[in-house]
């Protein structure tokens, strides 16, 4: 708040409730009642519901399937975050490093961005087709016989190259920008004392990086287990059957086709809670950040 | 100085750089050109031989047929309605994003109200769950609202988050102090302060949330889906669901067209984000710190 603020009252209440009446309706609303319904069990035909506890809760924690989806989820977020970092962290690397080309560069590698999941998804149908796909008639020759849909492992496999192709633009943004920020003066420094590149990356860049790679930890936990909905769902052609699926495409299925209004509230509660201590989690970093400027 | 031994000889280093960078930009960008002319193709060719790297002469056919053909089961769809109802969601949830996170975020900080901790924090809550946590209670507000297959229905729910007020009130807190009190000695209200100088002087942090909420409100994808179940309200990449369903069950799936209307979906989003680059890349790296 500034200090020398205005000290109307009407006018900055009237400007505040639209944001207000809206996360009112859309927001504090669905949240409350998911949480309130995820106590409920839904008569199948609709006639009202039932008080049952946490009956939901202790149904899904018994769920071997609930179980197999959260390994999934988890393997699969760990594996899409860390690669796609990776593989981002090195392009920035050497984008900062080189003089020439290096907007076209910036340019080629940052465009997907733009691209929604989904299309990421319907392209990678195509590339991993059985029939017509490059990339499945490529593996065919080192010996893989891929088969997108139909085994679970080379479905995974798919859905992690998808996303991390959609998800390494983000990153790289993220890494060029932290990397330009590191001061001249501390770069001549470091060129002075080491003359190794690899040494000079891990001793300096790296740890000035850190605090651009928690923050991007955090930004792409939360894609891999939200926004990559558009990519499973269309790699999978909307028919989880024994597909690997995430947790959120589950309270989708379980809520949307299968009618368990409970259940399905009582995993978007368990997401809820897993996004809080995310959340918090970031939060704890950004105040101990360190500012080496 | 380090090399003055190695100075005559052949440096490696720049080369392995630029043969990294040439890769990842190959990665990113050939399945879109192989897509392309995979689409240039006739259909039957394309199921015979697969995706090919040629380009052949069914470009300008299957650009028309992905635009104006209707398709769908209702038959009442086309690329161009697809296209303009993206427009809408796109530049709806853009425009309306920023209206009310600017006025949100110019209460917050410009005025001395007691209200305002409180309400700053029920704002910001909304930061900690994506739609996609609540998107069952969030579908059956709406549905009992009566608001499904309608634009007020797909564009609201998705503003209801503090992106683009938390930019805003961080960039308002940047502002010098001076500007605020010179204003008030002038005698200028709140009402003129805000549009005569506070709104000019952020003419780039709102072209940047544009272009970035833009983006995503145009890539939308699960909500969309739950929303609108008539095809005449169809956005571009919500039909990609549509397209994979009938390439499914055709005997001789419409890739040509499936494709061009893909390459369609991502093509405006695409051009604003290259165009506008360095906006776009200030905005975001700006805003999510």
């Amino acid at each position: 708040m500034k200090r020398a603020g205005f000290r109307t009252i009407s006018l900055p209440m009237l400007l505040l409730l639209p944001q207000l009446v809206i996360i009112g309706i859309f927001f504090y609303w669905p949240a409350g009642w998911a949480i309130q319904s995820s106590f409920y069990l839904q008569d199948p035909f609709g006639f009202g519901s039932t008080y049952v506890g946490a009956e939901n809760y202790t149904r899904l924690a018994g769920s071997s399937e609930y179980r197999k989806v959260a390994w999934f989820t988890l393997i699969y977020t760990a594996l899409v975050t860390f690669l796609s970092l990776g593989i981002a962290l090195l392009l920035a690397v050497k984008a900062d490093k080189v003089i020439r080309g290096a907007k076209t560069y910036r340019t080629l590698l940052m465009w997907v961005y733009a691209v929604a999941p989904p299309v990421a998804g319907f392209l990678g149908l195509m590339f991993f087709d059985q029939n017509v796909g490059p990339i499945t008639e490529f593996l065919a020759g080192l010996g893989w016989d891929f088969k997108l849909g139909v085994n679970s492992f080379d479905t995974a496999t798919a859905m992690v190259m998808v996303a991390v192709w959609k998800q390494i633009p983000v990153n790289f943004i993220f890494f060029l920008s932290g990397l330009q920020s590191i001061p001249r003066s501390v770069r001549e420094a470091a060129m002075i004392d080491n003359k190794s590149g690899t040494q000079r990356f891990w001793d300096i860049t790296f740890p000035l990086l850190a605090p651009t790679a928690f923050f991007l930890l955090i930004i792409n936990i939360t894609y891999a287990l939200f926004d990559t909905f558009g990519v499973v769902d269309t790699l999978i052609k909307g028919e989880p059957g024994n597909n690997p699926i995430t947790l959120v495409y589950m309270v989708f299925r379980d809520g949307f086709r299968g009618g368990d209004l409970g259940g399905s509230s009582a995993q978007s509660v368990v997401l809820m809670v897993l996004v809080l201590i995310l959340t918090i989690f970031q939060f704890r970093l950004l105040e101990r950040r360190i500012h080496y400027t | 100085m380090a090399d003055t031994q190695t100075k005559r000889a052949f440096k490696w280093e720049p080369v392995i750089d630029h043969g990294i960078l040439i890769l990842g930009a190959l990665m990113m960008i050939l399945p879109i050109v192989i897509a392309l002319t995979t689409a240039s193709q006739p259909d039957v060719q394309i199921i015979k031989e697969g995706l090919s790297f040629q380009i052949g002469d069914q470009l300008d056919d299957n650009i028309s047929s992905a635009l104006f053909t209707q398709g769908g089961f209702s038959g009442e769809i086309t690329g161009m309605l697809m296209l303009q109802n993206s427009m809408i969601l796109g530049i709806g949830f853009a425009v309306g994003k920023i209206i009310i996170g600017m006025m949100a975020a110019y209460a917050i900080v410009y005025f001395r109200l007691r209200f305002a901790t409180f309400a700053f924090w029920i704002i910001f809550t909304t930061l900690l769950l994506p739609l996609e946590v609540r998107i069952m209670p969030s579908y059956e507000v709406v549905q009992g609202m009566g608001l499904t297959n309608t634009y007020t229905g797909l564009i609201l729910p998705l503003i209801a988050s503090a992106t683009a007020t938390f930019f805003f009130r961080q960039f308002f807190l940047s502002v010098p102090e001076e500007l605020v009190e010179a204003a008030r000695i002038d005698g200028a209200g709140p009402v003129k302060f805000f549009i005569d100088i506070l709104v000019p002087l952020s003419r780039t942090m709102i072209a940047a949330m544009f272009i970035i909420m833009f983006v995503f409100g145009w890539n939308q994808y699960l909500w969309p889906t739950l929303i609108t179940t008539e095809e005449h309200m169809y956005t571009l990449v919500r039909g990609i669901r549509q397209i994979i369903q009938d390439q499914d069950g055709a005997t001789i799936p419409q890739f040509g067209r499936g494709i061009m209307l893909a390459m369609l979906a991502i093509l405006p989003p695409v051009l604003i984000v290259v165009f506008f680059q360095s906006w776009f890349v200030k905005g975001l790296t700006e805003s999510d710190k």
